[in-house]
């Protein structure tokens, strides 16, 4: 028995695992986790992926996605022991007392029923109010939400608005029945970092007016800080640290805790440009074949040897479509570049060799960037046979110091991607770009996929090597943070065009241009009160104008 | 060393004994293949271990020459149709553009007309010899293959890592047999068998309608419609064959399930 | 409405289009070896004249596209010409022979499709345990024996040994709907299990694929029971592919009849077309090719139109 609103006690998890080829497997992965919660409070749960929060969330409804069982503890919500109901007590809860708020709204939504009869489902099955009582309370939660239009948005369907609203739907779905407990699972992880911050200040103010309690579930410690008022910090299925929100973000305790707080804490001294760029970018507007509008306008920006220049922006910014451009995969309408003094070929077809070899990519994917038929072995020494005609013994011995140099050993040779974990395939691909010898690399958001920590690890891999190699990276990301960590120069992009491009600490000072200033006040920083400072900002401003 | 499960083991047994049993026919049976050595539709016996055929002929010799020229027949049409629809396929996917176009529209049209159909139009003109059997089998079906060759080429196409060999410079030639294909075995060697599966279902059903392997020569199908009138009067002759096709169907099924849950998903993690 | 409307006309268009094409292929196909049709029909012992005379009557002697024309033209006014074996006219054969192949596809859809309906849900329901599993080892089985065997062996056990129905399936306009049904029992039961195996797994894994889908798990996690999740949420997404699937499978049933007409001497179209395809009746496999690849490719049509016309991204766009 107890007062708070949920308590977990010793809870333990299992799941079934297919390894390719072999009989089905169970194990656990949460071993025995304790937390309590109490009303009116929200609590997030942090943690990289596989360390079994989401899955820690979803327990404290009694479910489990998949395969997934809850196998030992007890779930206390409203002072009874869930998980002794049986499918039909859980069945009375979930959508009544504790509600969810899914990843992928998008998906989430029934695409061929309309919105308000699907927020509106719950509160009425459970008899907590009647049709036109949620219809009015779904309607007031849209205005609260900031959605437009809240009188009609329930007509629509949910393709005909934007993942943004879509996600505020959500959250009105999930508040909807006047429940308890909302668990909100990465409720801003898809989103884009500007459209990010609205809707995380709509949940905390929706949070706050209706008194409900919360599991935030999310891996970005800088937004967690923001809503919750304790955190706890998950590894593997356990508990690592669980404390009030100011202490694990000011004072952490345990080494796994610091090393979150301080994620990208990498230093670089901003390198001086040199006279002659490695790479020119002259007024390239390029479009797709097919259609008909310019997804690059007049796009000009010079890369110098040994250093980075980060291309930033958002989804649609045009970013990757440079690096098409760049490696000959799309010819542009108009405009030139250089390589090394000498122009390219527009289209890869015209291009020498030599021109080939000295310009490699690196993938965000590591996964689908690699063949996975071939060993490590094979995809490291491809490039060494093609551009240089290595061979046998000189070419194992080659492929060994390559490894060496992504800090990885010998013993990798023979292994298959698939046994490789994602940091260790993002490094076999650096190795992979590193073998050609190139005098610029272009990085395609090689970290975005990967956990911050071994985010950080690539990223002081890269700065190591280009220090040793002496390459060029053209580093395209959406993540500032990433940017002021390793940039040299700065390009910021948006909707085709470059709205702010120089040095690093020009470009990251003010005054700023409209959309810069709005991306770069967007990025959370890990420090309470933050949200608070930006919106009240936007509020100002937009009073002012 | 792959660890085999039970089911793909007996699969594989079992097909391999009927190929066998088809290429060491002549040594196998027990009679000669037109044979006349008793008296009409017998029932089983030391001699004739499953009695005789409606004009006296040992149904045992019968039933082995008749999976020699099945198995046979379905061979040949599944390694034509194959070669021709992977071939086909992958070109489709790798060459896009007005290639591409022209060829999926050409095999969208022969789609439309059910396969039977088009056999019977066919054959109904051309002399009906063997090796045109398995031109008109082979190419009607490829049209599957090409479908499904295109569509697997197409999805490793767009992987990374393929264009990640295009950046460094590499020739069609090695992204197509170095990085698409082996990528692309897995599916299409599956989907192999479930084509030999067909084609000898198919030339049974033709030789019944009596637009198959003539006679005297042998073949399954040819053999229950040569002992179809036995039925009626209780002589189950005429289903003797169905064991034998559907032990060989069920056989390659269970393989060709087996070499599709082998392979992993391209993206790691249970195909 | 606007987007779904314009895509139906463009897949009609096509459809008109496909079946323009595949007429041509059909003449096609016959056209591909110049075997005399007048030396077929005057016989060995024909003079020359005689055989002069009959080409020039029959516009043999017309080049192959001119041929074309006129045989599509005369189709499509109902004149499917006369059979080359005994000189009757094709439409007024087929016209009978139609309506009974009709009458027994009809009712092989009528039980089948129902029941891949429901033994899908099922095997959904208790998914990878022993119905699922039983269910998939049983269709295995009829898909890997030819239909026409699976038909003897029908007609052996039920007809000749059991002696429940006809083994002839004999019939003819002044039977009762009673007798009608008897007699085509067990071509329907065996069309019913061929068809059966195929729909079956499509329909498993249509409804499959909606069951997994992320907005099941949001209605589960409202606190619906199992049966307001599947009638409110999985149905009205799962019509869509369970009509595609059965679309698709009805066009297979038109090949499946032919072969079962024959096994049980049944007087539809499926055996006229098979008789005449040994005696080389060049007009009568034109003629019923043609309509079988219609009926083929007016259900595919169906089947498209149907998923464009429940797909709530085309009913109302943005």
């Amino acid at each position: 028995m107890s007062d708070a609103l949920l308590d977990v006690r010793d809870l333990k998890i299992g799941a079934t695992v297919y390894p390719p080829g072999e009989p089905p497997r169970e194990i656990e992965i949460v071993h025995g986790v304790s937390f309590t919660l109490e009303k009116g409070k929200v609590l997030g749960l942090i943690g990289e992926s596989g360390a079994g929060k989401s899955t820690i969330g979803l327990a404290a409804m009694g479910y489990g996605r998949g395969g997934v069982e809850l196998t030992g503890g007890e779930v206390w919500v409203n002072g009874r022991d869930i998980l002794k109901g049986g499918l039909k007590g859980l069945r009375k809860l979930r959508g009544a007392e504790v509600t969810y708020v899914a990843q992928s709204a998008a998906a989430a939504f029934n695409p061929a029923k309309k919105l308000m009869e699907q927020v509106t489902e719950a509160a009425i099955h459970h008899n907590r109010f009647s049709k036109s009582e949620a219809e009015a309370r779904a309607v007031a939660l849209f205005a609260k939400l900031g959605l437009p239009d809240p009188e009609t948005f329930g007509n629509r369907y949910p393709h005909q608005v934007s993942g943004g609203q879509l996600q505020r739907a959500m959250t009105a779905l999930a508040l909807c029945p006047q429940p308890d407990l909302v668990v909100f699972d990465e409720p801003t992880t898809a989103l884009d970092v500007t459209t990010q911050i609205d809707v995380l200040a709509a949940i905390k103010d929706a949070i706050r007016d209706t008194g409900v309690a919360a599991l935030y579930i999310t891996h970005d410690l800088a937004v967690v800080a923001q809503v919750s008022d304790d955190i706890m910090v998950l590894r593997n299925g356990d508990k690592v640290e669980y404390g009030p929100t100011d202490q694990i973000i000011n004072a952490p305790q345990e080494e796994y805790t610091r090393a979150l707080v301080s994620v990208r804490s990498i230093e670089h001294e901003e390198k001086q440009p040199t006279p002659e760029p490695v790479l020119r970018v002259s007024g390239i507007t390029a479009r797709y074949k097919g259609t008909d509008f310019d997804v690059l306008h007049d796009v000009s920006v010079d890369l110098h040897p040994g250093q980075t220049l980060a291309v930033v922006g958002e989804s649609g910014s045009g970013k990757s479509t440079l690096a098409r451009v760049i490696t000959g995969l799309l010819p542009p309408r108009a405009g030139e570049i250089e390589f090394a003094g000498r122009t390219l070929s527009p289209a890869l077809e015209g291009r020498a060799r030599e021109d080939l070899r000295e310009l490699q990519m690196i993938y965000q994917m590591a996964d689908v960037a690699m063949n996975p038929r071939q060993t490590v072995g094979t995809i490291i020494g491809r490039p060494l046979e093609f551009y240089f005609g290595l061979k046998g013994a000189e070419k194992r011995k080659r492929v060994k110091e390559l490894l060496d140099e992504i800090e990885m050993g010998d013993g990798f040779i023979d292994r298959y991607p698939a046994e490789l974990s994602g940091g260790q395939k993002q490094r076999v691909c650096i190795a992979r770009a590193l073998a050609a010898k190139p005098r610029m690399i272009i990085c395609d958001e090689v970290t975005s996929a990967l956990d911050p920590l071994v985010a950080d690890g690539i990223l002081k891999l890269l700065l190591d090597l280009q220090k040793i190699e002496g390459v060029a990276y053209l580093f395209i990301t959406h993540d500032l943070a990433t940017v002021r960590a390793i940039a040299d120069s700065i390009a910021v992009m948006y909707r085709g065009k470059v709205v702010r491009y120089g040095p690093k600490s020009q470009v990251l000072s003010p005054p700023f241009d409209d959309y810069t200033d709005l991306l770069l006040s967007s990025v959370p920083e890990m420090k309470l009160g933050w949200l608070e400072e930006v919106i009240a900002h936007r509020k100002m401003e937009s009073a002012g104008h | 060393m792959m660890r085999i499960p039970f089911a793909a083991a007996v699969g594989l047994t079992f097909t391999a004994l009927y190929f066998l049993a088809a290429i060491f026919a002549p040594l196998l049976a027990p009679y000669g293949m037109a044979e006349v050595v008793g008296d009409v539709w017998e029932p089983s016996s030391a001699e004739h271990w499953l009695g005789t055929d409606n004009i006296g002929r040992d149904l045992l010799t019968r039933l082995i020459y008749g999976g020699r020229t099945t198995i046979f027949i379905a061979t040949a049409a599944t390694v034509l149709s194959f070669t021709t629809g992977a071939i086909l396929g992958f070109l489709a996917a790798v060459l896009g553009g007005w290639a591409d176009q022209v060829m999926s529209r050409a095999v969208d049209l022969l789609m439309s007309i059910p396969t039977l159909i088009f056999a019977l139009v066919v054959l109904s003109v051309m002399p009906v010899t063997v090796p045109m059997l398995i031109l008109v089998m082979g190419l009607l079906d490829s049209t599957r293959v090409y479908r499904l060759a295109r569509a697997v080429a197409v999805d490793i196409n767009v992987m990374d890592f393929v264009e990640a060999a295009r950046l460094r410079g590499e020739g069609r030639g090695w992204v197509i047999f170095r990085e698409i294909l082996p990528n692309a075995l897995s599916p299409l060697v599956a989907e192999m068998g479930m084509r030999f599966i067909f084609m000898v279902l198919f030339v049974s059903t033709l030789s019944f309608l009596g637009l198959g392997v003539q006679p005297p020569s042998a073949d399954w199908g040819g053999i229950v419609k040569e002992n179809k009138d036995g039925i009626v009067y209780g002589i189950p002759a005429a289903l003797l064959p169905a064991v034998a096709i559907a032990t060989l169907a069920i056989s390659v099924n269970l393989v060709a399930d087996w070499v599709l849950n082998r392979t992993t998903s391209l993206k790691g993690g249970r195909g | 409405m606007g987007p779904a409307l314009k895509l139906v006309a463009q897949r009609i268009a096509l459809g008109l289009l496909l079946l323009l094409l595949v007429s041509a292929l059909i003449f096609a196909g016959t056209q591909i070896l110049p075997g005399d049709v007048a030396q077929s029909i005057l016989g060995q012992s024909a003079t020359p004249e005689a055989l002069a005379n009959l080409r020039q009557e029959l516009g043999l002697n017309d080049p192959a596209i001119t041929r074309y024309f006129s045989w599509l033209f005369n189709a499509l006014q109902g004149d499917l010409g006369t059979a080359l074996t005994n000189g009757q006219d094709i439409a007024q054969s087929i016209g009978g022979r139609m309506m009974n192949t009709l009458f027994l596809a009809f009712w092989a859809a009528v039980i089948a499709v129902p029941l891949a309906i429901f033994l899908g849900l099922l095997a959904v329901r208790y998914r990878d345990r022993w119905p699922d599993k039983l269910i998939s080892a049983v269709t295995l089985a009829s898909i890997s024996i030819p239909e026409f065997l699976i038909g003897y062996v029908i007609m052996y056990f039920i007809a000749v040994r059991l002696r429940w129905f006809p083994s002839v399936a004999m019939i003819n306009d002044s039977m009762t709907l009673g007798q009608k049904l008897s007699a085509i029992a067990m071509p329907v039961m065996v069309l019913t299990l061929v068809v059966l195996a195929h729909m079956m797994r499509m329909t498993r894994a249509a409804i499959l694929n909606v069951m997994q889908s992320a907005y099941i798990e949001t209605a589960e996690l409202k606190g619906l029971n199992r049966f307001q999740v599947i009638f409110r949420h999985a149905f009205p997404n799962s019509i869509a592919p369970i009509v595609n699937v059965v679309m698709l499978n009805l066009a297979y049933l038109v090949v499946g009849v032919v072969v079962i007409e024959v096994v049980f001497t049944y007087p539809g179209m499926g055996q006229y077309l098979v008789d005449h395809v040994s005696k080389r009746d060049v007009p009568v496999v034109q003629a019923c090719g043609l309509i079988f690849a219609a009926v083929y490719i007016g259900l595919n049509m169906v089947a498209d139109i149907v998923s464009i016309l429940s797909n709530p991204r085309l009913r109302h766009p943005k």
